[in-house]
């Protein structure tokens, strides 16, 4: 289901796609030590796993500049660690440690990082998308060239504050890029079983909204379809609707025993995991030594060790300190 | 400085009008937006006029849409925006419940600190206008119960004057409710006035027999119910409790441990209702002043009805108030 | 009065009330009282037994109004959270109290009305309940409080009779038997008169000032056959003819011996009168009913010899004497009132 036509295969630098190997294997490594810590009782509450969705983050990141906004879901790790967030602050925010980015607060669901423009983190289903159109209409009205990517899974188009957003959001002509995670399954309902329309790229359309189906299993074909998106954004063409076609190979969270789909679908699925895949074709292409993926694999191996040690080296927050927060400390920021 | 003596006579609706011009022409980071706040003027005609001074860059109209626009103003207030959104009744808000309750007052607990939302949020509330059960109900103190949020309901010329200027100061996410019986309330106000503050209740009568504990639409029944208790040789204090949430429980207790009785009248139901809280603050804060129970006139355990006899008879009235004032300091008759 | 003992109930639990009927006796220090009811109804629940001490205002019994739904008795005595904690600093006993608050609850200004009012909360109840003792124990209380807090002084004068006699004879003999008139009611009428110009006399000394009456309401002592002795009021002396007078004393005489007087007569006396020259005194010096201001006393009407012009004749005299409470009027006021009563009794036909 590859949609990239092959002449548009970019030019593929070395270190380039060292750089998308390595960000997709940070989260798959960073992703299987949560699942680790959450079975050792280390990370409490819901643990939603993107294993098997990376190549969306990593590719669509590679497109947003410093300036950008991120607004992400609850299943949003791999997200934060590729936008820049460190993995020893979200590590630790999932420990539940003032270390943390969210000093424990907001945990696994709400990922919070100020400096690379990280607006969480957003549990609510649906929830995301207004604030991102919020975020895009300040950048509009301060006339900065900057955009907001809002990230969403397939079960959001079913609530009303997808269309709510995606028509004040085109009516307005506002910088989002909506980024539709489609992994078929909102929790366990498949697409079909709750849209009466299951292409999603129409609905958009349905807005004026320019919308493409993206295969979100190919890293390349979704770099090349967020930069594209972006570019079209940032230079005022208002907002832009990428529907990445993805699976996730874990269960929605660690208490799903998915009996939903079949085992079968998930082998199929796994076929096309987005990480040996690339690696075979940067080997093809004579870009990656079995000895460059052994350094890398040792490099992340390592982040992701000082990660853990970090957080489980953290502090809790005093509980003194427990209605901090509520209201701000400060005057006006 | 000069004390400014000179007074003018005003409408609240004028006061809030007047409140909205000075904020857009002090700070162009703030913009209004709401259903028909520009080329209607205002569900109640509060923004009439300022489309044609501000432009529909800042006094932006919106689709019916309020989980989106409340949610974009949240976004553009993390944006770097001072963002005013009307909703036209507080009934509606209840479709952006989601985005008022689960994004505008949680972002900045979720993200540990770093993200505070400068939003206000206006809107009507409140019956007496034969406007039946979807227009006319007072859910402020639904509000007042999440932490997060401000709630104020300004009764006074003053207040609809002051308080927005402080609120949009304010780092965090403030709710403004305007009572929809008093934008016609007209009367003297320094012409000079200016921002107050919104923290403290305010005593608007002294007495020492009793308290009326009141806020909004029933400020001027409880004072008119003073008035006649007068008549009678009761002196009743009136505190005008100005902010819900967080609530004044000093001037409260205070109030209390002057007269050691209290009546709280309350527009919303009785039941789970503002008043309920604040008697509870009675107990735990003033128990050995009571000389009395306390006693509360709230808005009888139904829908609005249409009907003004029995709308008039849902609503406290000042003989309620004077009934119940009469029973607390052990009057018959 | 603050309290009494209930005597006897004249109604029962479910039966039918109405507005005007006596519902209870009472003894009070002033002897025993008829309780009238102001509503009409059914009686709900009988609240005191006789015997028991019951305190003026008290709730005695609960009376439903036709209609009403019955409604279940406090099965304890409501106190306010503020009231309670300022007994406690006032010392004051709360079971003792009587509430005026919501559902008869016991109110700060209760506790404060009853501590500065000095009710011996704090002492367990007196079991016996014996009329007299409970008049005695009265008028004990009242007399010790008179002369530890009232300072007396006494003023006395002679008045010459003579032609308040001869006109009280002169005018029997127009009456019948019945309609006669006693001597005393000149005198009562005579002070109630001079009263009116010595405002000073008629009144209260209540939370440290003196309160003048409205109206000259004289309590007129009179002795019990039990034992003891009440002064209940007769009102508005001033305004009353001798006839009138004459039907009041009798009808307090009367009713003070079989026990039904009204709690307002015994109450609301603003001035007592002492005449007991019936039992041969010549002249008394009475101790002020507190919180009255002053007493007037005459002793017993007798022939005295009586100087005028330089000749010496014999006279009816009274010694007319007059107790009065420093606080509120002084002996140069004083003896100008017995010098107004005097001339008043030199005119009786003006009475």
């Amino acid at each position: 289901m590859n949609l990239r036509a092959k002449e548009s295969m970019p030019v593929l630098q070395r270190d380039h796609a060292l750089h998308l190997l390595r960000e997709m294997l940070r989260i798959r490594r960073f992703e299987e030590k949560s699942a680790e810590l959450y079975a050792a009782a280390k990370i409490r509450g819901f643990l939603h796993l993107y294993i098997g969705e990376e190549a969306v983050a990593v590719g669509v990141m590679q497109a947003l500049e410093p300036r950008d906004a991120v607004v992400a879901t609850y299943r949003e790790h791999g997200h934060a660690l590729v936008r820049g967030v460190s993995a020893a602050s979200v590590m630790a925010e999932m420990c539940g440690k003032v270390e943390g980015c969210c000093r424990g607060r907001g945990g696994s669901m709400h990922i919070f990082d100020a400096a690379t423009r990280f607006y969480g983190g957003n549990a609510i289903v649906g929830g995301g998308l207004p604030l991102a159109v919020g975020l895009a209409l300040a950048d509009k009205m301060m006339r900065r060239k900057q955009v907001t990517a809002c990230f969403f899974g397939e079960g959001a188009v079913a609530e009303g504050e997808f269309h709510e957003s995606m028509n004040l959001a085109a009516l307005w002509g506002l910088p989002v890029v909506f980024c539709c995670e489609n992994n078929l399954y909102a929790m366990g309902t498949a697409l079909e079983r709750s849209e009466s329309e299951t292409d999603l790229c129409l609905k958009a359309a349905s807005f004026e909204v320019p919308s493409w189906p993206v295969d979100g299993m190919d890293i390349l074909a979704v770099e090349e379809a967020a930069r594209r998106a972006v570019t079209a954004v940032r230079s005022g063409g208002g907002p832009y609707f990428l529907e990445f076609r993805t699976y996730r190979f874990r269960a929605h969270s660690m208490f799903d025993p998915e009996l939903y789909r079949t085992k079968q679908e998930v082998e199929e699925w796994k076929k096309r995991d987005p990480i040996p895949n690339f690696s075979v074709l940067l080997k093809e292409q004579g870009l990656l030594k079995e000895e460059d993926l052994d350094l890398i694999e040792a490099e992340v191996g390592a982040e992701i060790h000082e990660a853990v040690q970090f957080a489980e080296a953290g502090n809790w927050e005093p509980v003194e300190d427990l209605t901090r927060f509520v209201y701000s400390e400060q005057g006006r920021p | 400085m000069k004390r400014e003596t000179a007074t003018i006579k005003m409408t609240y609706r004028e006061a809030i009008r007047a409140a909205l011009r000075e904020a857009l022409l002090r700070d162009e980071r703030v913009f209004l937006m709401g259903e028909d706040v520009g080329r209607y003027g205002g569900c109640f005609a509060v923004s009439k006029g300022l489309l044609e001074e501000f432009g529909p860059e800042r006094i932006r109209d919106t689709p019916l849409s309020e989980s989106a626009f409340v949610g974009a103003g949240i976004g553009a207030a993390l944006g770097g925006m001072r963002p005013i959104v009307e909703i036209m009744t507080v009934n509606f808000s209840l479709l952006a419940l989601d985005q008022i309750v689960n994004n505008a007052a949680t972002i900045l607990h979720m993200s540990g600190g770093l993200f505070n939302t400068p939003l206000v949020i206006r809107m009507t509330t409140g019956g007496g206008r034969q406007l039946a059960a979807q227009h006319s109900h007072s859910l402020e103190g639904w509000y007042a119960h999440i932490p997060g949020i401000k709630v104020l309901t300004p009764a006074t010329l003053e207040d609809a004057r002051g308080m927005l200027w402080t609120a949009l100061e304010d780092p965090d996410p403030v709710l403004i409710f305007e009572h929809g019986s008093l934008y016609n309330m007209e009367g003297e106000i320094a012409a000079g006035a200016g921002p107050v503050g919104i923290s403290e209740a305010a005593v608007r009568r002294p007495g020492k027999d009793l308290s009326l504990i009141t806020y909004g639409g029933t400020l001027g029944k409880s004072l008119e119910a003073a008035q006649e208790l007068e008549r009678e040789g009761i002196s009743a204090e009136v505190v005008d409790l100005r902010i819900l949430r967080p609530l004044d429980a000093p001037t409260i207790v205070e109030s209390v441990t002057r007269t050691h009785r209290a009546v709280i009248i309350d527009e919303g139901w009785r039941s789970g209702s503002i008043s309920a809280e604040i008697t509870a603050r009675i107990v735990e804060n003033a128990f050995y002043e009571l000389d009395g129970p306390v006693a509360r006139v709230c808005s009888a355990e139904v829908p609005m009805p249409y009907a003004k006899h029995l709308e008039d008879a849902a609503l406290p009235q000042v003989p309620g108030i004077v009934a119940a004032a009469r029973r607390v300091v052990g009057r018959r008759g | 009065m603050e309290a009494g003992t209930l005597v006897e109930w004249r109604i029962q639990p479910g039966g039918n009330v109405k507005r005007g009927d006596i519902v209870a006796l009472v003894e009070t220090e002033k002897g025993v009282i008829e309780v009238e009811i102001f509503e009409s109804g059914v009686v709900e629940s009988i609240l005191a037994s006789p015997g028991q001490k019951v305190p003026v205002g008290g709730v005695l019994a609960t009376i439903r109004a036709e209609g009403e739904a019955p409604r279940a008795a406090p099965a304890r005595l409501y106190i306010s959270p503020a009231a309670r904690r300022r007994a406690g600093e006032l010392g004051v006993e709360l079971s003792k109290l009587q509430g005026t608050g919501e559902a008869g609850a016991v109110t700060m200004a209760d506790v404060e009305r009853a501590a500065q009012k000095g009710i011996e909360a704090a002492r367990p109840p007196i079991p016996s309940a014996e009329p007299q003792a409970a008049i005695r124990r009265a008028i004990a209380a009242a007399m010790a409080r008179s002369k530890r807090e009232i300072p007396h002084y006494y003023l006395a004068a002679r008045i010459d009779m003579s032609r308040a006699t001869g006109w009280l004879r002169e005018e029997n003999l127009k009456r019948p038997v019945t309609e006669r008139l006693l001597y005393s009611v000149l005198l009562i009428k005579a002070t109630g008169l001079a009263l009116k110009r010595f405002p000073e006399l008629n009144g209260f000394w209540v939370d440290g000032g003196f309160k003048p009456a409205e109206g000259i309401h004289v309590g007129v002592a009179i002795s019990l056959r039990q034992g003891g002795l009440v002064a209940p009021a007769i009102h508005d002396v001033d305004k009353k003819g001798l006839d009138e007078l004459m039907k009041s004393m009798l009808d307090l005489v009367s009713r003070a011996r079989t026990g039904t007087l009204r709690s307002s007569e015994i109450s609301d006396a603003t001035i007592t009168v002492s005449n007991i020259g019936e039992q041969g005194v010549e002249a008394l010096f009475g101790v002020i009913y507190p919180p009255q201001v002053a007493l007037v006393a005459f002793g017993k009407l007798t022939e005295q010899p009586w100087a005028e012009n330089g000749m010496v004749g014999a006279r009816p005299v009274v010694v007319a004497s007059l107790s009065a409470d420093h606080r509120a009027s002084d002996g140069h006021r004083g003896g100008r009132f017995l010098s107004a009563v005097d001339r008043l009794l030199q005119e009786p036909e003006k009475l």
